[in-house]
């Protein structure tokens, strides 16, 4: 396996719907290929980093309705 | 109006029932205390999706008074605030599909380059990040740098990012609204995250010794 197809197969490495035999390949290519581990590491470091930058309670403080957009809110509600 | 499945998550409590049966009889204390309680998370999902302040708040408007119209479909089991999340982010989609198309950004150059052989390209050193994910994270000018990477990956790669890893979406659900196949949102998806993962390389990498 060459680290375009590691790369190529990452996401269903991580879903555990990769085949075995290409399991193993996958797994023997990162036992030889230190910048492919780091290349690992850091892509599933970015998938965690983009799910909890959004969801962080202490900006939640962003998450308010402005009043006026709830009154404008009813009042077309009202209308209907 | 989009299908939500029961969630298996906490059932619905004594106060939302009685708040749902409100909204079905047509109650506007009701729709208003839906508004109140839960208009502030959903017009950051649709600022998130739009990046337009003013698409944002049409967008919830739009969604809010479709769910009051819809009520009825609201499954019994449903969480409320799942059932109106959806509406919201189909409400986004829609505004975004609206706007006046641009070309979209190719993503190629924020993708892993490769030799003929197959081999990578390697770009800088390729070096570990200083911290840990979660240590980052509780950083605020660290989440803001993420969520601002995000905003910069091309239109289409950014939808199917937001929808999947952060709005939480199944791959079957993101094909469903965004009309494509689930096989390209898979693709998709795995292109955004390569791509984020280059946009934050150069800030979170252990610089050379």
């Amino acid at each position: 396996m060459t680290c375009r197809e590691l790369i190529e197969f990452l996401m269903d490495y991580h879903a555990g719907t990769l085949p075995a035999a290409q399991r193993a390949s996958f797994e023997a290519h990162l036992a030889l290929c230190p910048p492919c581990v780091v290349y690992l590491k850091t892509y599933d470091e970015a998938v965690k980093l983009g799910k909890g930058a959004c969801s962080n309670p202490d900006d939640a403080v962003t998450d308010q309705i402005p009043e006026e957009l709830v009154q404008a809110i009813l009042a077309a509600r009202a209308k209907q | 109006m989009p299908t939500v499945t029961p969630s298996p998550a906490p059932a619905a409590s004594p106060d939302e029932t009685a708040l749902v049966a409100a909204l079905r009889r047509g109650d506007q204390a009701a729709f208003a205390t839906v508004v109140r309680t839960h208009g502030g998370r959903l017009l950051a999902v649709a600022k998130r999706l739009l990046r337009d302040e003013d698409d944002a708040r049409d967008a919830l408007q739009d969604a809010l008074l479709s769910a009051f119209r819809g009520i009825d479909g609201f499954q019994a089991g449903a969480r409320l605030s799942t059932w109106l999340h959806r509406i919201v982010v189909n409400a986004a989609l829609m505004k975004l599909r609206a706007r006046k198309r641009r070309p979209e950004d190719p993503i190629e150059g924020l993708l892993p380059k490769f030799l003929e052989d197959g081999h990578r390209v390697a770009v800088g050193s390729d070096s570990p990040w200083v911290e840990p994910a979660e240590t980052l994270l509780q950083r605020r000018e660290a989440r803001a740098l993420v969520r601002d990477a995000i905003d910069r990956l091309p239109e289409g790669y950014r939808t199917v990012l937001l929808l999947r890893d952060i709005e939480d979406l199944s791959t079957e659900e993101a094909a469903r609204l965004l009309e494509m196949t689930p096989n390209a949102v898979k693709v998709r998806l795995h292109r955004a995250r390569q791509a984020l993962r280059t946009l934050l390389d150069p800030h979170f990498r252990t610089p050379p010794a």
